[in-house]
């Protein structure tokens, strides 16, 4: 609980996890999730040292600062995926795949 | 007890992370997202960080959630309760991901962080509230016309093309 | 006087030439197709060679002697003069060409008028002065040569001048290479003087015989292949063949080149080296020379056709000329040389205007069958032709060796040579038999000739009223060379018909004693002439009136009839008409034989070396380049241009699956080299 490397730890398993996520899945909505795991894992990394690094509430601005980026980053991702669903009727993420050669 | 708790959270947390990437049923993912998060938020309040544990309920939860609940709902054809997917390239990328894991794993461990000993605050609210608006002003500044902008742009995303 | 007269002679010799260069190129454009350049150019020649003449005359030097040298080639150790000889017999000579010449030229505008190549003829008259005016005036044995050569292609395109009559065609190939024949035995000879002694002038090769250079056999043999030139030149046994044939050309031609001047071009080449004969070659040419005289009369009694007696006597007569140098008598040689020029070239004249008149008779009859130059188709000519008449008849007087004509002078001296060898050689009794009896037989034709001609009864009757005297230009020259065939232009200053003693031509044409060491002196051979001059002179006029007598016998009076002795003699009249049949045994022997070696030779080129041996090296080059192609294109081409292509296509191929188009790949190969890049970094 007072050992830094345990949140730094956690926070790379769950940005493994996002990574995973973004690169396999096939649903748009899916790829999102993914990616809202990896902005987490990097919100507890800044919160942990700003706890035990000496940065005094700097990192808990920043944590701040990347939620609601999350949030806006969400919001816009999301009409681009009912955009694509009403384009395409589906949003498997495969078939969006115009720059193919 | 306090150990105890915390390592129910990170499991918890852990266990449902892994569950939001690799489940077919996209419910379930979501699902599993909601309690990823009420995990993360408990790894902050162990982290004397209140006042982000409760704007990430508030804000992840209460917001982008619903929001990616209400996409699944809309962009599937729904006809049964399951909706179901299946991932491409797991192993590959199983692989990548298990890599990446453990070289982090490496880093972190073998990184001499610099670590000092804080005291406990009262409460972080008043802090945050004090930078934001004097050593955070221009950030903030910005990431509120950000917003505004994703505002506008998703209003006219989503727009039907008359 | 010193220069003037090689000055002259430089005149003489290109004046022609430079005649002969306008009429080739301009002569078909000229008014009246050139002749006036030709007879212009001859005229001056003519003059200047009479100054010449009245030079020596006045000069009265038996020793005048002028040289002029100069070097045509010059290569360090080997070098070539050439040059200029000019004495008393170089002048004659001149003159002898000159006035022929210019006769042939003034004959030949009646003669050859209207001819389709006139201009072309008379420029080949220059050529032929040029070339003969080279011979005469020759110091040394190369220019000689050279104009030897080109007197022969003059007597080629002379004689062919009627070329699209096949005969005559003939007649100008066979001259020519006869002629070459005899050449190759001249070029040996003096070759082989050359190696011995170093230089082809005349005064260098007599010092060289005289210091002992070149003798004995070899010496011998110089003299006998130079001879052999003279006699292809001069129709000898048995290079006789051509000179007949060459009456193929017109009759002005045959009196220029046939009887006075090319044909003694061989006399004079034999004269000029007479001092180098050894004993043996002399002999050799005295053999040659007395067995054609004789031999060619026998063919001459049965001939027919009018120029060929003429022609068969020219070959007679040379051989006359040729005994004489062979016996040592060489001036006599070059005197009857002298006078034959005239009278011959007088009776070609004559018979000229004789046929000229046959052709016009029988073409105003229409008559193109009958051979205007036979003499049985003639007769009776001798009103008609008054002028004709008794020029030829001097000069047949003169050759049959009448006195008081210039003949019996010349014939004479010859004959008394003859007559003193054999008396010194009682071996050689042949060489006077030869020499009297071609006398008689001579005598016997030329009158046979004369009888069959102009007298007795016409044979064509309707011809007779058409026959006329020539025009002025060909009666001319008749007059001018009839005059001269008698006997008193010889004897000058002394006025004796029947001797040459201190006449003008034996004090300035004077013998000279031969270099060969061991040959008789001028001296002695002169004394041995004078001594048997007197019983020469007895036997010639005995076989002169004999020969005369059975002419008369046989054609004027007819009282022998010839038909019945001509089917007596049997076979020999037969040979005797048909020349020995030596065409037709040198075409049997030599021609054919020549010809088929010539034809396997060939073949074996032909078939065998072309086919094979030259069309193999196509073959195999063939071969080559298709194996080499088919290597070019199966291999570096296919194999190797376009494989490099399809390496490349095939590597496209493969790595163009990389762009999926699918966002997640490219995202996992971003993460994977992130991965791999801090893997290596950490070593």
């Amino acid at each position: 609980m007072n050992d830094l490397n345990t949140y730094l730890l956690v926070a790379a398993i769950l940005f493994s996890f996002g990574v995973f996520g973004v690169m396999t899945r096939r649903n748009g909505i899916a790829v999102l999730m993914g990616v809202e795991l990896i902005l987490n894992a990097a919100n507890i990394n800044f919160v942990a040292f700003s706890r035990f690094g000496g940065m005094n509430f700097d990192g808990h601005i920043f944590a701040l600062l990347v939620i609601v980026l999350a949030a806006a980053e969400a919001a816009v991702a999301l009409a681009i995926i009912i955009n694509i669903y009403n384009n395409m009727n589906t949003i498997n993420i495969d078939e969006a795949s115009s720059m193919k050669e | 007890m306090t150990e105890f708790t915390f390592w129910v959270i990170i499991t918890l947390t852990i266990i449902s992370a892994g569950t939001v990437v690799l489940s077919n049923q996209l419910i379930y993912s979501a699902m599993a997202l909601l309690s990823t998060l009420f995990g993360v938020a408990g790894i902050y309040v162990f982290l004397w960080a209140d006042f982000i544990a409760g704007v990430q309920v508030l804000v992840y939860i209460g917001g982008i959630l619903i929001l990616i609940i209400f996409g699944i709902m809309l962009t599937n054809r729904i006809s049964s309760v399951r909706l179901s997917q299946t991932n491409v390239q797991q192993g590959v990328g199983g692989a990548v991901a298990i890599w990446l894991c453990i070289l982090m794993s490496l880093v972190i461990s073998k990184t001499p962080w610099f670590q000092a000993d804080a005291s406990e605050p009262v409460g972080t609210v008043a802090e945050v509230g004090t930078l934001l608006l004097t050593k955070y002003l221009l950030p903030f500044e910005a990431i509120s016309l950000l917003l505004l902008g994703a505002l506008i742009g998703a209003a006219v995303l989503s727009r039907k093309e008359n | 006087m010193d220069n003037i007269f090689i000055n002259y002679s430089l005149f003489i010799l290109f004046l022609p030439l430079a005649a002969f260069v306008i009429q080739i190129f301009f002569g078909k454009k000229l008014p009246r197709q050139g002749d006036w350049v030709s007879i212009g150019a001859i005229s001056i020649t003519l003059i200047l060679a009479i100054a010449m003449f009245v030079g020596m005359l006045l000069d009265y030097n038996p020793d005048f002697r002028q040289e002029a040298s100069f070097t045509w080639l010059d290569m360090g150790a080997f070098s070539i003069q050439l040059g200029f000889l000019v004495d008393n017999i170089t002048i004659i000579m001149l003159l002898v060409v000159a006035l022929i010449s210019t006769c042939t030229h003034v004959f030949s505008l009646k003669y050859l008028k209207g001819d389709i190549r006139y201009s072309r003829y008379f420029a080949y008259l220059g050529l032929f002065t040029f070339s003969m005016n080279g011979i005469v005036l020759a110091n040394n044995l190369i220019s000689m040569y050279m104009s030897w050569e080109l007197v022969g292609v003059s007597s080629y395109l002379l004689i062919g001048h009627w070329f699209e009559k096949e005969s005559a065609a003939n007649a100008a190939k066979k001259a020519f290479l006869t002629n070459r024949v005899g050449d190759i035995g001249f070029f040996i000879g003096i070759m082989l003087i050359y190696t011995a002694i170093g230089s082809f002038t005349f005064t260098d090769i007599f010092e060289g015989v005289a210091g002992g250079v070149l003798a004995g056999t070899t010496l011998t043999l110089a003299g006998v292949g130079l001879f052999l030139g003279a006699m292809g030149k001069s129709s000898q046994f048995p290079l006789h063949i051509w000179l007949p044939d060459a009456m193929e050309g017109p009759t002005p031609v045959s009196a220029l080149m046939h009887a006075a001047t090319m044909v003694a071009a061989g006399v004079y080449l034999t004269i000029r080296i007479f001092p180098i004969l050894s004993p043996d070659a002399l002999l050799v040419v005295a053999y040659v020379g007395g067995f054609t005289a004789l031999f060619a009369a026998t063919i001459a009694i049965t001939q027919n056709d009018i120029k060929k007696v003429l022609a068969y006597s020219t070959v007679s007569q040379l051989g006359y000329m040729i005994l004489a140098v062979g016996t040592g008598v060489y001036t006599a040689a070059f005197f009857h040389l002298l006078t034959h020029a005239m009278f011959k070239a007088n009776l070609f004249y004559g018979s000229g205007s004789v046929i000229h008149s046959m052709h016009h008779a029988l073409h105003e009859k229409n008559d193109h069958e009958t051979d205007a130059q036979d003499m049985r188709n003639m007769g009776g000519f001798k009103e008609k032709m008054p002028i004709t008449y008794w020029s030829m008849l001097a000069s047949t007087l003169a050759i049959a060796g009448v006195p008081l004509f210039s003949g019996f002078l010349s014939k004479d001296a010859i004959l008394a040579g003859s007559l003193s060898f054999a008396q010194h050689h009682p071996e050689h009794f042949l060489l006077p038999v030869f020499g009297f009896g071609a006398a008689a037989i001579t005598a016997f034709y030329m009158f046979r000739m004369m009888f069959m001609t102009f007298h007795g009864k016409p044979k064509m009757p309707e011809l007779i009223d058409d026959i006329h005297e020539s025009p002025k230009e060909m009666a001319g020259p008749l007059v001018l060379l009839g005059t001269l065939s008698v006997a008193i232009w010889y004897t000058l200053p002394h006025l004796n018909p029947i001797s040459t003693h201190g006449s003008w031509f034996t004090t300035l044409v004077h013998p000279v004693t031969a270099v060969v060491p061991g040959n008789l002196t001028a001296h002695a051979i002169e004394e041995g002439a004078h001594h048997a001059h007197n019983l020469a002179m007895g036997i010639s006029i005995g076989v002169a009136a004999l020969g005369i007598g059975l002419a008369v016998l046989m054609y004027l009076k007819n009282i022998i009839s010839p038909e019945t002795w001509g089917k007596r003699a049997g076979f020999m009249y037969d040979w005797s008409l048909n020349k020995y049949y030596f065409d037709e045994n040198y075409d049997k022997y030599l021609y054919q034989p020549t010809l088929r070696l010539a034809k396997k030779i060939a073949w074996i080129d032909w078939e065998l070396y072309d086919k094979y041996f030259i069309n193999g090296f196509g073959h195999v080059t063939n071969w080559a380049s298709r194996v080499t192609g088919k290597f070019d294109y199966n291999i570096i081409d296919q194999f190797l241009v376009d494989g490099v292509g399809r390496i490349a296509d095939n590597l496209g191929f493969m790595l163009k699956k990389i762009q999926t188009g699918k966002l997640q790949n490219y995202l996992l190969y971003v993460t994977a080299g992130v991965i791999i890049l801090m893997i290596i970094q950490s070593f």
